[in-house]
């Protein structure tokens, strides 16, 4: 007995030993902090403080995993038959087990509350100088800034010759979007965070930032941005096929630039409504709209659908030689701008400019062999949308 | 520790008798169909399991063949998706679960010292029922659409509104998993509540007998949360009800708690008849008793009664208020408490004993810092505000992987190694042993030891593709994944010579440190074994 309450304190003496050992190990791991090997510290104060927790917890960790091991391994090479041990004959002390019991417990103290502290300060949404809308749809985002009018998805922009290992791929490659959010450093903006269909998750590692959305809930996050950059991630939630081609892009920009670019977005999109009002006037032409078309297809419906307009059987239907995409044009601009309940087939007509909505109506109308001939003026969609 | 070994059987013609038995032991494929003897049974659960093990396995290989370089080369996403969901639940109610049943059927009546479970025809039903689970669900990866591509956490709507119709064989393949579990775990408590040997008081059961017990109530508080929970799925699908589709009036998250709610008891099942197991190995091979049982069987309780306060540390993200988010980052820390215990108990155990490294030894042992390290990495992941980043990555598929291949499917292999040659009066090849043992500890390590650091640096699990920073690890990832899949083919071989009793005859006792009944009795054991109780001491 006397002998295991040596050992302990033996024990004990070397974890203190250890610990100190162990932050110099955990500095040399800090100093990779930029590296593919762990976390990173982030741009915000928050993503700091939960690296700084998640040092703490490894180091703390290793510790244990040190003494532990050191102390079984030490038994497995002292304590071996083919040395001629004999085994002792205890075999329970209610002082060490208490011990052991009562130790571990202070060290969770000691780990819970900066944990607490972190998470009551990540979880403070209050107070905001901005707000954006965050939507997850199969497989994109929507951005919706409340304070204005400025709106937009945001698509992956790797192309698909490089996820099929025809092009050589880019640097940034399954990171990066066609048009990423912007946001501004120093302010303090918040996320509101929905969803159109499944559950997905928008995460940026470098904010420390991971929240469902959730359909038919609002979830809320925020963030402080110090320093500007371009920020990365990805959904952290499977969200079907492509799950792992819905990128995450946040531009951090200083306050003047953000302002600029701010007016800037609602000029554009002041020019993109008189853009529409003026085509609902005239008439496009066949090799105007199927040029488009295909664009806009292979960039929102080739994900389901497939290139070639044949689907995946059981799952999404094919275009090719479908019924409505043949016979019935009204049915068929109606599901693209307002999508099928209890499917996986999405409202577009947010999405989409009455422009591009008929564009790709008149190009899965006209596309692989289909060949109906028929022609889709935005007039005739904006007829659909008000239900003309 | 129980004191077994001071065992007299009154009746010394129990042996005679049993000998007699012998000469009855039905042939052909009906002995196995119509089987209502445990040892059978168990058999067949073992090797169900190991098969399944393979299938899974090679499941797993697809997933890794194709993260093997970035960019779609193998297969395409929807598949992906189809070989992590089936791979997951293969592996768990498949692999684990029955091999854990298996043992649970060979050993519990004779470590207690019964002739038989207690309701052997049942238990002949909770078997057969299995196969046809898992021809239901691998087949519906054959019908139009594919297989379930949900994940084995089925989050809705996901696996409702957005799934295909091989949903509802999904849903009816787990019922009947489910269906197997209870029956199993009925029959294990009843076995042990009334057909212990006389003398066997409560604390002297055997630890692999006092998890089992524990699991068996983990499995019949939980399995039918799991039916209720895939029979929503079912009407929310087929039959227009909203328990998880806001627009219903229901709740997407509200799912993710009833899923949790069973899952993670369901995490202990997998984890408590190990920590039975490496309870008996340590101290045979070490020669010495087993260092605080009494506190081995208040650390089980007290993880299977935690484990029901600590199911939303899975959803941390979801959204919860923050006092949740408290209570369960403390619940679930607390944990590591009794869970440290356990380890800290087998390293007094090893203290000064006498060691020996025989296979099931070397595979406890690696059981031991590799489960610790799965287990640290738990505590980590229990931290909140940290879990945010880790959520979802790799780092969450390396901690499962440590607690469940390198420590729940390691135990499985250590008590086969352990008590095989009791099972078969043969020695195994303890070549073969060897190298299967040491490939799969390096290869099992090169596998999932790098996922901690994809994780670390953004890679979120479930994706078929992924960005170029983490090419080189995941090359390494899936070279690991490759050799561990080889490495068990070393197992089948052996497994294959030891059903067909190739090797050197065992004494009863087979190891020089093995305490219990089942040491007892002769090598192999026979077919009827205690048919009158022994006693006690």
């Amino acid at each position: 007995m006397k002998r295991l309450t040596n050992t302990l304190s033996i024990v004990v003496g070397t974890l203190t030993t250890w610990f100190f050992s162990a932050t110099a190990f955990a500095d040399a791991v800090a100093a990779t902090e930029n590296s593919s090997l762990n976390l990173r510290r982030g741009a915000t104060d928050i993503s700091g403080q939960v690296y700084d927790l998640h040092m703490l917890m490894f180091a703390i960790c290793v510790v244990i995993a040190v003494v532990v091991f050191g102390v079984m391994f030490t038994s497995m090479h002292l304590h071996r038959k083919s040395r001629g041990a004999k085994p002792a004959n205890f075999h329970e002390s209610v002082k060490v087990e208490i011990a052991w019991t009562v130790v571990p417990f202070l060290i969770l103290i000691f780990m819970a509350v900066p944990a607490a502290n972190t998470l009551i300060a990540m979880e403070d949404t209050t107070e905001p100088d901005m707000t954006v809308l965050v939507t997850g749809s199969q497989w994109k985002w929507h951005y919706k800034y409340m304070d204005s009018e400025v709106e937009y998805y945001s698509l992956m922009a790797t192309p698909r010759e490089q996820i099929e290992n025809k092009f050589a791929k880019g640097e940034n490659y399954l990171l990066e979007v066609d048009r990423p959010l912007v946001i501004p450093t120093g302010q303090k903006v918040r996320f509101l965070i929905t969803s159109d269909d499944v559950i997905h998750s928008w995460w940026v590692p470098d904010f420390a930032v991971k929240k469902d959305a959730n359909p038919g809930f609002i979830n809320e996050a925020w963030t402080k941005v110090n320093e500007p950059g371009v920020y990365r991630g990805q959904c952290a939630e499977l969200c079907g096929k492509d799950h792992g081609y819905m990128p995450v892009v946040v531009i951090a920009k200083e306050p003047a630039e953000y302002e600029a670019w701010m007016s800037e977005q609602e000029e554009m999109q002041r020019k993109a409504r008189e853009e529409e009002q003026r085509l609902l006037a005239m008439n496009m032409s066949m090799d105007e709209l199927m040029k488009e078309g295909e664009r806009v297809y292979n960039a929102t419906c080739a994900a389901c659908h497939m290139p070639n307009g044949e689907g995946l059987k059981g799952v999404f239907p094919a275009l090719k030689g479908s019924q409505m995409v043949m016979e019935d044009q009204v049915a068929h601009i109606d599901i693209v701008l307002n999508g099928k309940a209890g499917t996986a087939m999405q409202a577009f007509g947010k999405m989409l400019s009455l422009k591009e909505v008929a564009a790709v109506v008149t190009y899965e109308r006209n596309a692989w062999g289909n060949n109906t001939g028929d022609i889709v003026q935005p007039k005739d969609v904006n007829a659909v949308a008000t239900g003309q | 520790m129980s004191k077994a070994t001071e065992v007299m059987h009154p009746d010394e013609a129990a042996h005679g008798h049993d000998d007699h038995h012998e000469h009855h032991i039905p042939k052909g494929i009906t002995r196995w169909l119509f089987t209502t003897n445990h040892k059978d049974i168990g058999t067949l659960y073992l090797w169900f399991a190991f098969i399944m093990f393979l299938v899974g396995g090679a499941m797993a290989m697809v997933i890794r063949a194709e993260l093997f370089q970035p960019g779609l080369q193998i297969v395409e996403p929807n598949f992906f998706n189809q070989m992590t969901t089936v791979h997951g639940l293969i592996m768990v109610f498949g692999a684990v679960m029955p091999a854990f049943t298996g043992l649970a059927n060979w050993l519990v009546p004779m470590m207690i010292g019964a002739p038989d479970m207690a309701l052997p025809r049942m238990n002949n039903w909770s078997f057969w029922i299995l196969p046809f689970a898992f021809l239901i669900l691998l087949s519906s990866l054959f019908v139009e659409g594919g297989g379930p591509a949900f994940g084995w956490t089925f989050y809705a709507p996901l696996s409702t509104t957005y799934s295909g119709n091989s949903t509802a064989l999904f849903v009816f393949s787990v019922h009947i998993m489910g269906i197997s579990s209870i029956m199993g775990a009925i029959n294990v408590i009843v076995t042990i509540f009334n057909m212990r040997a006389p003398g066997m008081t409560w604390m002297k059961m055997p630890l692999f007998v006092w998890t089992w017990l524990i699991t068996a109530f983990l499995l019949i508080a939980v399995m039918p949360v799991l039916a209720g929970a895939v029979t929503m799925v079912l009407t929310d699908k087929f039959f227009g009800t909203s328990f998880f589709d806001a627009a219903g009036g229901g709740d997407p998250v509200m799912f993710q708690h009833i899923f949790w709610f069973f899952g993670h008891p369901e995490v202990y099942i997998m984890i408590l008849p190990a920590f039975g197991i490496i309870s008996h190995i340590i101290p045979t091979f070490s020669r010495k008793r087993l260092f605080g049982y009494a506190s081995m069987v208040y650390a089980t309780a007290s993880i299977a009664l935690l484990s029901f306060i600590v199911w939303a540390h899975h959803m941390f993200t979801t959204g919860m208020p923050l006092f949740a988010e408290m209570f369960f980052m403390f619940a679930t820390m607390l944990i590591s408490v009794p869970t440290g215990v356990k380890v800290f108990n087998w390293v007094a155990t090893m203290w000064r004993g006498s060691l020996s490294f025989e296979i099931p030894m070397l595979f406890a042992i690696a059981f031991i810092v590799l489960f610790t390290i799965g287990g640290l990495s738990g505590l980590m992941l229990a931290i909140t505000p940290v879990d945010f980043q880790y959520h979802d990555t790799y780092f969450v598929v390396a901690h499962f992987h440590y607690v469940l291949v390198t420590g729940a499917v390691f135990s499985i292999m250590a008590a086969v190694y352990y008590w095989l040659p009791k099972w078969t009066g043969k020695m195994f090849d303890i070549t073969l042993a060897k190298w299967h043992f040491w490939c799969s500890l390096i290869s099992v390590n090169v596998l999932f030891f790098p996922m901690h650091f994809v994780g670390l640096a953004g890679m979120p699990r479930r994706i078929p593709d992924y960005s170029l920073q983490f090419a080189d690890f995941n090359q390494w990832i899936s070279i690991g994944g490759f050799a561990f899949g080889l490495s068990q083919l070393i197992f089948l071989a052996l497994l294959i010579k030891a059903c067909k009793k190739q090797g050197e005859p065992v004494s009863d006792q087979v190891w020089e440190g093995a305490e219990g009944l089942e040491w007892e009795i002769p090598s192999p054991a026979p077919y009827h074994t205690f048919e009158t109780p022994p006693v006690v001491k």
